[in-house]
This record gives structure tokens, C-alpha cells and sequence, in this order.
């Protein structure tokens, strides 16, 4: 009971407590050292002393402290920077806990810096702002233990020796850093929403991690539209998860769930949140996606659906961001306000281009309004090509099923 | 901090340019380097004569080895280089950014490591 309470403790403060460790002594993995001593230390006195009415600031004062000895002995070893050496000679006040949030929000920045790759930014993030362990990374990302850490190694290095600052960007970058950051959220969210294999019971809940981290940026820039969008956006998906695999280890599409295992709360969250983000006047790509699920969420039923207004969102989105992915989803949604034939045309050219070559969801698309339109065979040429370049097995077995429909 | 910019782009894009266009890029980077002097984060930089002068020399056993051109054949080549000292990365990416070089080929940014002039200084050195 206490360890549960302890853990939780842990893992809402921990992010905090990093976050300033680390712009005290401006050393990621002195940071950490501290803060997991601190903690230890935190075992050994809190079930007897009770914990303190600040958990933060004990934290913050115990690993402080630690970061002493630590950086001394690292500094005899010439392993530590200059700024951890100098932090070290600073008298030690208490800690300060005005400005945390500011601290969360540069180690943000400084997670899903563009000059660190990818991968390394959203394993970073996890990480540092979610608390996982390195173990808990690479089970999710299904990569051995040390490449994840060789990763968080090379990226630590990179911050400290190229000098990547730890601060909030300037007004004139923030749209593209916070852009930046949005999208490692998305893409752990995705990670999490597309593990359909069998292995993915083993992942901790990635879907979760994104959305802590999305109510983060929420927390942290309350005058941003954008990170509700996502936020929204993330929680209406979530929402599904129970109705989204069927029997048979198929995925079920969107017009056959079963309406009512839909978590009916989260709905409603993310759909306040998208109100609210649209209330701020800021438009952008994360909020008409939301805004596309928050219409099928609150549907009654498939035949509800307010396929018109989905179709105008689209057609927002395809302004904004052109990609063949986008348009085909428009393509889609025009289909399905009865203008078919308008959908497949728009289909038929995206076909041509060479980025959708390898695409297995576009001749799935195709398959699926031809199906509609009841031209059967055509129908069924196409799902043999997506069944050729799908890789999920949830995805395939949904496909064999439609294939033996349109075949019988 | 002290970081190097290195300006790559395909030194053969300028066999046949006429002179008005070379002197357009030479304006360019006159004004930039006339802005980053005026900031006070130029150290100094230079532009460098194409591949074809580089001559590349590896010693092994006490043997010189001695072979014409550059260290790799790459499809961009380097053709120029500033040093500047500025606060942090984000600054350095900035300048980069900035650089005519930037438009057609690719800039590099790298923060210089701790052996440089004897006193630390690359600026010393230049002089």
C-alpha cells in the first residue's frame, strides 16, 4: 500500500525534480545519479518519517546534495562537465520550486531538439519526462536493451558536448519546436495505437506515455491550441481501444464496433479539450484530426456518421498539409457523402504517384469503395494487392475477411 | 562556445557561370560575413580552392604516402569554413542557417573540441 503510494509519488515527482537537477548542474547524467540516490534514500526514511508535505523539494535538497559527492569523484575522474563543477561550488540554498514548470518545459525542448535524431528524441523523452526505465524503452520499441542505451549515451553526449541549450526557444522558433515536440508525442502514441502484434502485450502502454506527455505540454503552454489538439486527438483513439480487435484478431473497422465498449469518459474528455483548444482562435492540423474524431466518436451510430462535415475537415487538412496520406483519407470521406465515383478518381491519381508505391492501405482504400459500389471482383484485385504489402497480422486478417466477402 | 561551419556544395555548378552570377554569391557572402563580424561572433573563416589543388598525405610505418585530391570523393565538396563563438547550438544553427551555402549545398556545424591554439583561442591563431 505504501509502496504504491511511494511509486506514485515517485513518478509524478521525478519529472520535476530531473527537470531542475539538471538545469542546477547542467549534466543529464549527473541528474539522474542524484535523483535515483535521492529516491533510495527516500525508501529508507519516508515509511518511517512520513512523507514530507514537499516531496519535491526533499528530492530536490537530498539529490542536490548527493550531486556533490558524485560530481567531486567524477571530477577526480575528469567525467564531468564544467557547469556540474561550478554548480557544485555554488552554496547549496533550498531549493527553489517557483519556476519547475519552466525547468519541465526546457528539459522538453531539449528532448525533441531537432539536432538529435529521431529515435534518440523520443527515447529521451520517455526517458527523462516519462519516468520509463531504458529496459521499459526497448521492450516497447522491441530493440535490444543496449541499443536503446548506446542511444540515450550518444544523446546525452550530443546535448552536452555540442552544447544543445537547455532552454525554451525564442518566439520566432517556437511554432516549429513545439511542432517538433507534438510530433515524438504523436509518433510514441502511433507506436503504441498500431502494436497489434502478438509480442504487444509485452510493451508497456505506450498510448498511455503519449498521453501523459500530451497533458504535459497541455500543463506547461495553456495559451498553445495545438498540444490540446493532439491531446484530444490521442484520447479520442485511445477511447476505442476495446472495440478496435475483434474475435478473431482482426482489426474491426470504425462502422462495425461495438459502440458501447468505447470508454465513454475519455470521449468526453477529448472532446472538452478539443472545445477548448478551438476556443483559443489558432487553428492546425492536430485539431481537425480531432475534430474528424471527435465526430465519429459522438455518433450514435455508424449511420450517424456526419460524413459531410468530415469531409469539409479534410479538405481543411489537405490545405494545410498536402501529403498523399491526407488526400486519401479525403478521398475517403468524400466517397462516403455519396459521391463515390468523385473519392475513387481522386484514389486512381494518388495510385500513380510513386510515394504511394509501397502503400498497402490505398489499394485497401480502393478495395473498400469498390466493395461499396458493388463491383466485386475489381474489389477484390485490389484487396489481393494490399494483403501483398500488408504487415500487421490484425490488419491482414481483417483483409482476408473482406476478401472472402467479396469472393463468396 | 566555439563552433565551425562547413559550407559543402558541388564545386562543378560553377564551371560556366557567368560573372554577374559569381559576383551576385560573392556579395552574399560579403554581407554575411560583414554580419557576423559586426555581431561579434566571427572568429575567422576562409574560402577554399576546389578539390582539384587538395593533396592528401597519410603517414604509416614511418612511410609517406602522398596522393592527389581530396581525403573522399563525395558529391558535395568543401568549399569554405567560418569559425564563430556563440552562447550555444541553437545559435550556432541559426548563422548556419543563414549562410548563402545554405540555399544550394548543405552546412555543417560542429562544435570545436578542446585542442586548439595554445591558449584556447582560435581567434590568436588566425592572426
Amino acid at each position: 500500500m505504501l509502496g504504491q503510494i511511494l511509486d506514485q509519488v515517485f513518478r509524478r515527482e521525478a519529472g520535476r525534480v530531473l527537470a531542475t537537477l539538471i538545469r542546477q548542474l547542467g549534466d543529464f547524467d549527473l541528474a539522474e545519479d542524484a535523483l535515483q540516490d535521492a529516491i533510495a534514500r527516500a525508501l529508507e526514511r519516508w515509511p518511517n518519517e512520513g512523507i514530507p508535505t514537499n516531496p519535491a523539494a526533499w528530492l530536490t535538497t537530498v539529490a542536490r546534495r548527493r550531486s556533490i559527492d558524485l560530481a567531486r569523484r567524477r571530477k577526480s575522474h575528469g567525467e564531468v562537465s564544467d557547469l556540474a563543477a561550478e554548480a557544485i561550488d555554488v552554496e547549496e540554498g533550498p531549493a527553489t520550486i517557483s519556476g519547475i514548470d519552466d525547468d519541465r518545459l526546457r528539459l522538453v525542448f531539449t528532448c525533441c531538439h531537432p539536432a538529435l535524431a529521431q529515435p534518440a528524441q523520443v527515447a529521451l523523452a520517455l526517458r527523462t519526462l516519462g519516468g520509463l526505465s531504458t529496459r521499459e524503452i526497448a521492450r516497447a520499441f522491441v530493440e535490444p536493451e543496449a541499443t536503446t542505451a548506446q542511444r540515450l549515451v550518444r544523446a546525452k553526449q550530443k546535448i552536452r558536448d555540442a552544447r544543445i541549450p537547455y532552454e525554451v526557444p525564442q518566439r520566432e522558433d517556437l511554432p516549429l519546436r513545439i511542432a517538433a515536440v507534438l510530433e515524438v508525442i504523436y509518433l510514441i502514441f502511433n507506436e503504441g495505437y498500431s502494436a497489434t502484434e502478438a509480442e504487444s502485450y509485452l510493451r508497456p502502454d505506450l498510448c498511455g506515455e503519449a498521453i501523459r506527455l500530451g497533458r504535459l505540454m497541455v500543463e506547461l503552454m495553456p495559451d498553445e491550441a495545438e498540444p490540446r489538439g493532439l491531446t484530444a486527438l490521442m484520447l479520442l483513439h485511445h477511447a476505442r481501444r476495446a472495440a478496435r480487435i475483434g474475435a478473431d484478431g482482426g482489426i474491426v473497422p470504425l462502422e462495425e464496433q461495438d459502440r458501447s465498449l468505447w470508454n465513454h469518459d475519455e470521449i468526453g474528455e477529448g472532446t472538452a479539450l478539443l472545445d477548448a483548444a478551438i476556443a483559443l482562435r489558432r487553428p492546425g492540423p492536430y485539431q481537425i484530426q480531432a475534430a474528424v474524431a471527435a465526430l465519429h466518436a459522438n455518433a450514435p451510430t455508424a449511420a450517424d456518421t456526419d460524413w459531410p462535415q468530415i469531409a469539409a475537415l479534410y479538405g481543411g487538412l489537405v490545405r494545410h498539409t498536402p501529403t498523399p496520406v491526407v488526400q486519401l483519407n479525403a478521398a475517403a470521406a468524400l466517397a462516403m457523402c455519396g459521391r463515390l465515383d468523385e473519392g475513387l478518381d481522386w484514389m486512381n491519381r494518388l495510385a500513380e504517384l510513386e510515394w504511394l508505391r509501397d502503400y498497402h492501405l490505398l489499394p485497401a482504400a480502393r478495395a473498400d469503395l469498390l466493395r461499396r459500389a458493388g463491383r466485386l471482383a475489381e474489389s477484390a484485385a485490389e484487396y489481393h494487392r494490399a494483403l501483398g504489402g500488408v504487415k500487421a497480422p490484425a490488419e491482414r486478417i481483417y483483409l482476408e475477411r473482406r476478401l472472402r466477402e467479396v469472393t463468396a | 562556445m566555439k563552433y565551425l561551419i562547413l559550407i559543402y556544395g558541388d564545386e562543378k555548378a560553377w564551371v560556366g557561370r557567368s560573372e554577374e552570377e559569381m559576383g551576385k554569391v560573392f556579395g552574399e557572402y560579403m554581407a554575411y560575413s560583414k554580419e557576423l563580424a559586426l555581431s561579434g561572433a566571427m572568429l575567422g573563416g576562409a574560402s577554399l580552392q576546389p578539390t582539384m589543388t587538395a593533396t592528401t598525405i597519410r603517414v604509416r610505418n614511418g612511410k609517406t604516402n602522398t596522393t592527389d585530391g581530396p581525403f573522399a570523393e563525395t558529391k558535395e565538396q568543401l568549399g569554405g569554413y567560418y569559425v564563430i563563438d556563440v552562447p550555444n547550438l541553437d545559435a550556432a544553427l541559426k548563422w548556419a542557417a543563414k549562410c548563402p551555402g545554405a540555399k544550394v549545398g548543405s552546412v555543417e556545424v560542429r562544435p570545436l573540441g578542446i585542442i586548439s591554439a595554445a591558449d584556447g583561442s582560435v581567434a590568436e591563431m588566425q592572426q
